[in-house]
């Protein structure tokens, strides 16, 4: 049976079939199914109502909002540098990204140049974050559709970067180094000596997972031709990231909009055909080996230099000379609890996060407070085409269809 | 003024207000009426072709007398163009047509906005809260009225180590 017929056909009695009238006549409803907010698979607390005819789905409705916190009204009291820590708490798997996006939509208010080096670090940290967070995806997606083993690869190996992330900041998830203007602290040698030795470590674990997954026939089963959406349907329902490109747009702000280091980078970006789960799979997997890339070519490329912006009115002074200059420490402080002045007006800026496009949406008015900040999270935007996508599958698929999005509570639910 | 924006003042000569152009963002003001024309026609005419939603977004400003503003960005993949377009809405008569016709993800994106700033949208398959409870009746969280720290019935908790008893 093709795909699309697999899809479409729900099975009902033929009336019109000369059996028909010899059958008993059996009385059908429609279920309804709370799928949630405590199965394990929904990564955080997520409600779906199924409504069911037989084991397959005829409208989800996805309930939302058990992890929201008001992020965006917090932001509205604080200032711009107070904002940084709530960005950690939005997607807490991939926190370095969060920061980088935030830090770079302020930087595009305040139109300050971050210098070489500091855009360097920057891509280099957000690249392994978006290994980490592809391991993440990787493992957990497998494990939720009964795959478990390369749970066990893929979260060894992400510790490895968690301590480098530990070493580098002294937290492991909730990271707050990037800074407005530039990061908070610069590579140690034995760091710098570490990357290099994952470098050489890492690609041969990627194959590593892809003969457990790609050998295992019920999860291909369980991923060829699920979650299947054409390209047209995903743009319009604003899809971005692995589960936009899946269905072969070549869409990624990396390359439409370059920002920090990319453009000074090569990569390619994978696109896949089918925009089915396995191809989603497929373009992480890919991602991770780009990544590398992106890595390594940050490592060769960069050179000594100062790690944050020039700008004394808005980005924060060196940590030594806070701690033994009294106007260093005054500037400081007066930045944390006041804020810097910031212009009038309203600027968007989103970057490619391992998800898709995160995005900033800044409105100032002046002064030191953001009047408004809103937050496009892309976990959020997948979760309106779940309906549509999950429209005609079995129940089971259902899984498989949060997985596809690499969805995370924090973000979606802000 | 940028050739979108002149593209889009002559195209809809009453519904357009101003352009603005900032760090390079270019944001269209159009009248309430307008709105949905002028998404329309940027998602169908062949040369501006938004085929991409980005985010609905919404912003309040008590003082003036048509008090919420409502943003639309959309993005264009073949072109590689953002348009930001806003319209503002009265808070006696907060409704803008929905957009659900012409992107599909308006549904959830416009949903959100009317969750958190009350504002209703026509036309749109299903208007409800979406990250408050569907039972919330303390109004709106993201409105500049509303307190951060919240406000109903946690306002009347006794506190166990209060100084003032």
């Amino acid at each position: 049976m093709k795909l699309e017929d697999q899809r479409t056909t729900v099975y009902k009695v033929d009336p019109s079939h000369p059996e028909t009238e010899s059958l008993p006549t059996l009385r059908t409803e429609e279920l309804l199914l709370n799928m949630g907010p405590q199965h394990p698979s929904t990564h955080g607390v997520l409600k779906v109502i199924l409504e069911l005819e037989g084991e397959r789905i005829v409208k989800s409705t996805p309930v939302m909002g058990f992890l929201h916190r008001g992020v965006e009204k917090l932001a509205e009291g604080g200032t711009y540098h107070q904002f940084i820590p709530h960005t950690d708490r939005l997607d807490y798997v991939c926190a370095m990204y969060n920061n980088f996006a935030y830090c770079r939509a302020v930087e595009k208010l305040m139109d300050i140049t971050v210098p070489d080096r500091a855009e360097y670090l920057r891509t280099l940290v957000a690249e392994v974050q978006r290994i980490i967070g592809h391991l993440f995806w990787l493992g957990t997606q497998a494990l939720d559709i009964g795959a478990m083993t390369v749970f066990f690869y893929t979260f060894r190996d992400r510790e490895i970067l968690l301590d480098w992330f530990d070493e580098l900041c002294g937290a492991r998830l909730t990271t707050s180094w990037y800074r407005i203007g530039g990061v908070e602290r610069d590579f140690t040698p034995s760091l710098t000596k570490k990357v290099q030795k994952f470098l050489d470590y890492f690609p041969p674990k990627i194959d590593e997972y892809v003969v457990f997954l790609e050998k295992n026939r019920i999860w291909l089963a369980r991923t060829r031709g699920v979650a299947v959406i054409s390209a047209e349907d995903a743009l319009s329902f604003g899809l971005s990231g692995p589960t936009l490109r899946g269905s072969g747009v070549d869409y990624d702000l990396r390359k439409y909009e370059p920002y920090s280091a990319y453009p000074k980078c090569e990569f390619s970006v994978p696109v896949g055909k089918n925009g089915d789960t396995y191809d989603r799979y497929w373009i992480r997997i890919e991602e991770m080996r780009e990544s590398i890339k992106i890595v390594q070519q940050c490592l060769q490329q960069m050179e000594p230099g100062p790690i944050m912006a020039e700008v004394p009115s808005v980005t924060l002074p060196p940590k030594d000379r806070v701690f033994t200059n009294l106007e260093s420490m005054i500037q400081q402080f007066k930045l944390f609890s006041q804020g810097f002045d910031a212009p009038a007006g309203e600027i968007y800026c989103g970057t490619e996060a391992h998800k898709g496009e995160l995005g900033f949406y800044i409105v100032s008015t002046g002064g030191g407070q953001p009047y408004r900040l809103k937050i496009r999270a892309p976990s959020f935007i997948h979760m309106g085409a779940f309906d549509y996508m999950a429209k005609g599958y079995m129940i089971a698929d259902a899984v498989t269809i949060f997985g596809t999005y690499d969805i995370v509570m924090g973000e979606c639910d802000r | 003024m940028h050739p979108i924006a002149e593209k889009i003042q002559s195209r809809f000569p009453e519904g357009f207000v101003e352009a603005n152009e900032w760090r390079g963002d270019l944001a269209i003001t159009v009248k309430r009426e307008a709105l949905h024309d002028v998404c329309s026609y940027i998602r169908k005419d062949p040369d501006l072709d938004c085929d991409y939603m980005v985010h609905v977004s919404s912003v309040d400003w008590p003082d003036d007398e048509e008090r919420f503003e409502v943003v639309y960005e959309v993005y264009s993949i073949r072109k590689r163009h953002r348009i930001r377009i806003k319209t503002r809405v009265p808070e006696h008569d907060c409704l803008v047509d929905s957009m659900t016709d012409i992107w599909m993800g308006a549904d959830f994106m416009e949903r959100e906005v009317f969750d958190m700033m009350g504002i209703r949208f026509n036309h749109h398959p299903d208007l409800r809260r979406i990250l408050m409870p569907d039972d919330y009746t303390e109004g709106y969280p993201l409105r500049k009225d509303f307190p951060v720290q919240g406000k109903g019935w946690r306002d009347t908790f006794d506190f166990l180590n209060d100084p003032s008893q």
